[in-house]
């Protein structure tokens, strides 16, 4: 999970060529608590950096997600229609939010590397 | 991870509970709640905590909320030009829910009322946290010639199925207390006061006692197999699941108790002769209907609906809107609960709400969503 890049609002990226997998970090889904609905884009979504791209509802309330990176949506987790609590489950793993065609990979790297969000968990 | 975010997050003019130190050693995330630093949930979770509550029992700190006693002859009679419950009947040892109203017929809050025993009428108010401080000063002015004396007091309820057994084995007796009835006991030598009451929908009780004495209490408690501990989230959970309505959501100043469901509250005698601010909208009410009433609501769709959004009948008019709004754990489906224009009120009529940028279906729903099981004493057992 070394390759994963976060950002300052619990986001993260794991970039593999051109794509993009996005969810949020292990830090957000705990901070949520249970999670019972997720409305994710349609593919083909074109977001910017910083832009809605999720809506995460926990049993209290209704969290935006924001995409770190600009892109093209082109595929979003299947499983999490049925199963929203893979993302308190396994953020980083099963419970992965959306897939998106990167359009400047030059923007993951102004996230934060693994060593560098657990020092800002720190300051938080 | 919990501690020291929340320490940071916290403003310094919140109030701590008096079982501050215990919440955050069982793991609590604290979040601010009405001036107080209140545990939201604990390591479980609002979904666990939920469900436990309806299996078999939970304890939550209800601290923040006020205590205060009201003695003097004739005090019920009195406060009656405050509220619409028969207050001059209520026996001693039991407990009435009400609420403080406006000139307006809007409430100002809603709270429980006992009739302490003993010669002299005394009269043991419980009211909301957010809004002791007016509710006090209001009660203080009106009932001036009165003994009127705030309780510094942890509250704790005991929620769920197994609640009365648990009780029972520490506290006997407490087993047999009637719904809506009050009783002090002796616990180490401190008065402890329990009522079988909560807001849960769920068998329970409300134990008050001093705050030196409520950490031995609770620890007692949680030290049952069959209790543990819950937070503010589960508490929401459980009464918007039983239909109950909450202050500052469900029920504010511009809301009368007719069009809020409480109706069943207003004593009889009451509603013929009236004596309390706000009557004339509350008979207009009562005789006419009133013109909007609070309603559950059930979204068609796995997404829940929030405080707010707003309602519509077909042909796009706007008929009311959502006071509470979540998911439900043990229907494990969104819920919610508001208030819509009578004529559109009728169970099973379709609506639709807003949702972000979009449209859901929501019909209109019976509340409560999850049965009430409040104690219902055996025949031929003596109500106390």
């Amino acid at each position: 999970m070394s390759d994963l890049r976060y950002s300052k609002d619990h986001e993260y990226v794991a970039l593999d060529g051109d794509v993009a997998t996005l969810g949020i970090s292990d830090y957000a889904q705990s901070q949520l608590g249970d999670i019972v609905f997720i409305e994710l884009p349609e593919v083909g979504k074109k977001v910017a950096k910083g832009k809605e791209i999720a809506v995460i509802e926990s049993v209290k309330a209704a969290s935006e997600v924001y995409s770190p990176v600009s892109g093209e949506v082109v595929e979003v987790n299947p499983e999490l229609g049925e199963t929203p609590a893979l993302v308190n489950d396994d953020p980083l793993g099963r419970g992965w939010l959306v897939k998106l065609r990167v359009s400047d990979a030059g923007e993951c790297a102004s996230l934060m590397d693994d060593a560098a969000y657990s020092s800002f968990l720190k300051t938080l | 991870m919990t501690e020291p975010d929340v320490a940071i997050a916290a403003p310094p003019a919140l109030a701590k509970l008096p079982l501050d130190a215990l919440h955050r050693r069982l793991g609590a995330r604290m979040a601010p709640f009405a001036g107080y630093e209140m545990p939201l949930q604990y390591e479980s979770g609002i979904v666990a905590e939920t469900l436990h509550t309806r299996r078999q029992a939970s304890l939550f700190d209800v601290s923040h909320m006020g205590q205060a006693i009201l003695a003097g002859a004739g005090v019920g009679r009195v406060l009656e030009s405050l509220t619409p419950a028969d207050l001059v009947s209520l026996p001693s040892e039991r407990t009435r829910y009400t609420q403080l109203l406006n000139g307006n017929g809007g409430i100002l809050d809603d709270l429980l009322v006992t009739r302490l025993p003993g010669v002299e009428e005394r009269l043991l108010l419980v009211v909301n946290a957010a809004r002791k401080h007016g509710d006090f000063a209001l009660i203080r002015e009106t009932l001036r010639p009165f003994d009127f004396n705030p309780l510094d007091r942890a509250l704790l309820a005991l929620q769920g199925p197994r609640a009365a057994a648990v009780l029972g084995a520490l506290l006997p007796g407490a087993e047999d207390l009637a719904f809506m009835s009050w009783r002090a006991f002796d616990f180490g030598g401190a008065p402890l006061f329990v009522s079988r009451s909560g807001y849960t929908g769920e068998d329970g009780f409300e134990l008050s006692l001093r705050a030196e004495h409520a950490e031995d209490l609770a620890r007692l408690l949680l030290s049952h197999e069959d209790v543990a501990p819950a937070g503010l989230g589960a508490r929401d959970a459980l009464r918007l699941e039983a239909g109950l309505p909450l202050y500052g959501h469900d029920l504010d100043e511009m809301t009368d108790p007719v069009e809020a469901g409480l109706g069943w509250s207003i004593g009889k005698r009451r509603r013929a002769e009236g004596g309390f601010l706000g009557f004339e909208r509350i008979r207009r009410a009562l005789e006419q209907g009133p013109s909007r009433i609070r309603v559950g609501l059930l979204p068609q769709t796995k997404a829940p609906l929030r405080e707010g959004a707003e309602l519509y009948a077909p042909g796009d008019e706007l008929v009311g809107h959502v006071t509470s709004g979540g998911f439900s754990p043990t229907l494990q489906r969104p819920i919610a609960m508001g208030y819509v224009a009578s004529n559109h009120a009728n169970v099973g009529a379709t609506l639709s709400a807003t949702l972000r940028d979009k449209r859901i279906d929501v019909s209109v729903a019976p509340l409560p969503f999850v049965a009430h099981r409040y104690f219902k004493m055996p025949v031929g057992k003596d109500a106390r």
